[in-house]
């Protein structure tokens, strides 16, 4: 899939939520099929690890492997639809002014960081441990759609604004961020969503230029 | 714990075929089906493609504690990897090494290409229901894997993306993925080392990319082998890269913290 780049029409002040995620924060959230969220990197290069689930049947969730697969193309950009663990589209993305995001590079874990950097790099924060927080300690409303999730539930995510290409060898590399800020991806929900962020905290590879910075969401109807 | 502890890794030294006296399991798992095997670690399961041109979508799991699994993107970051081959290993989401891959005659392991559905099959190949066609009916790669997981009370959000055996998927320079046809040569086998006690949940359904036309029934040998657990000093997957290193290590601390007895 080339990188093309897409603007939004959509205005900020039209918005109808705005929440500014610090760097090390998890956000969780209900999108409702139709309106539109915005994640902007507000000071370039972060990575945002990225999960949904159908807000109806948490069952459903988003699927790395079966959305690649579905339109041939490791890369997520404008045009890709997000495709579920069921086989259904979940969210479209609309608009990319970054043009390149990933979806095998999966989340930092205080465990996988052992193995790829140093044993005693344990006591880190990552984007593992804001998940299992942001599961076990969600406001009564999203815990009314997500209740009783536990680290089975935290599957294979997105890193929006990461840039992690394969080669025709198979060999993976993990590149500088393609990010800038004021960079955006924003995407439709095609069905009632929970979205939960983890903005990444990881500082021992460049995916945040080892400074991990916020970002902004935005939701329109 | 140092890892003179790991007994020696026999795979190197042995020939193709495996000397009957290690044999502890032997069975042929036929094309489009399913089946689930509990791996001990210090014993490898040999997949054989009897025909050439097989699948076999893989998932693995600690039998001790199931909420830990393979976890793709771990085993791909760890070993900067899109694919499996011998001297690389599956990670678990925990930091530890489920199993090695010690002998691979075929040299490409699919691992981003996930598994196929009801849906997927009946497009590809012609729906093919059970009470038409009985034992010719058309099993599909996530169905086989949910009922393989539900024998040991594991659920839909424990499919995880999975590995396919023997099957070959490139990606180009613009990301686009491509399924390399026939890639398997008929009695082409890989060794799967269980570096802990792994739950290894199998089924040989069609790889997802597969192009369609006639459902591929290619049966599968299943062989489990007494081959001693890996991470010793001159293991070729132990040095393959630092990460692995650590990554045996964490394996090696988990086995001494419950005083395993090896």
């Amino acid at each position: 899939m080339q990188s093309t780049l897409t603007e939004s029409k959509l205005s900020p002040d039209a918005a109808i939520f705005r929440h500014t995620v610090r760097a090390g924060d998890p956000f969780i959230h209900e999108i409702k099929a139709g309106q539109t969220v915005r994640i902007l990197d507000l000071k370039g290069n972060q990575a945002v690890d990225t999960l949904f689930y159908s807000a109806v049947d948490p069952a459903e969730r988003y699927s790395s492997v079966d959305t690649i697969r579905g339109q041939r193309n490791i890369y997520l950009t404008t045009g890709t639809r997000l495709i579920s663990n069921e086989g259904n589209a979940m969210l479209e993305i609309v608009a990319d002014t970054c043009g390149r995001h990933d979806t095998l590079g999966g989340a930092c874990a205080s465990e996988s960081n052992m193995v790829r950097y140093a044993l005693e790099k344990k006591f880190m924060h990552s984007c593992r441990d804001s998940f299992l927080l942001a599961i076990a300690d969600c406001d009564h409303r999203i815990a009314a759609k997500i209740g009783g999730f536990t680290k089975r539930d935290i599957t294979s995510n997105i890193n929006f604004f990461m840039n992690v290409p394969v080669t025709p060898e198979g060999r993976l590399t993990f590149e500088d961020g393609i990010s800038q800020a004021g960079k955006y991806v924003e995407l439709e929900a095609l069905m009632d969503v929970v979205i939960l962020i983890s903005n990444c905290p990881q500082l021992n590879n460049p995916c945040n230029a080892y400074n991990p910075t916020p970002v902004e969401v935005l939701i329109w109807e | 714990m140092t890892s003179k502890q790991a007994s020696p890794d026999l795979s190197p030294h042995l020939p193709s075929e495996l000397p009957p006296e290690l044999v502890v399991y032997d069975e042929v798992l036929p094309g489009g089906a399913h089946w689930s095997i509990q791996l001990k670690r210090g014993y490898s399961l040999r997949l054989t493609d009897l025909d050439g041109g097989a699948n076999v979508g893989a998932l693995f799991y600690n039998q001790d504690e199931k909420s830990e699994r393979y976890n793709m993107p771990d085993t791909l970051k760890a070993q900067y990897i899109a694919y499996l081959t011998a001297g690389y290993v599956c990670y678990s989401d925990m930091g530890r090494i489920l199993v090695s891959l010690t002998r691979d005659t075929c040299g490409w392991h699919d691992t981003i290409s996930g598994t196929t559905n009801a849906a997927l099959i009946a497009e590809k190949y012609g729906a093919r229901h059970y009470e038409d066609y009985h034992n010719d009916y058309f099993r599909n790669g996530r169905d086989s894997f949910l009922i393989q997981l539900g024998r040991y009370g594991l659920q839909k959000k424990d499919l995880v993306p999975n590995v396919n055996f023997f099957s070959k998927v490139t990606v180009d320079e613009t990301g686009g993925m491509r399924f390399v046809e026939n890639f398997s040569p008929a009695g082409a086998f890989v060794d799967l080392r269980a570096e802990m006690n792994v739950l290894c949940v199998l089924n040989s359904c069609p790889h997802p990319l597969h192009p369609g036309g006639q459902y591929p029934i290619k049966p599968v040998r299943m062989t489990v082998w007494r081959s001693g657990y890996g991470g010793g000093p001159d293991d070729p997957c132990r040095l393959s890269r630092p990460e692995n290193d650590r990554g045996f290590r964490n394996t090696i601390a988990y086995f001494a913290q419950q005083a395993f007895v090896g």
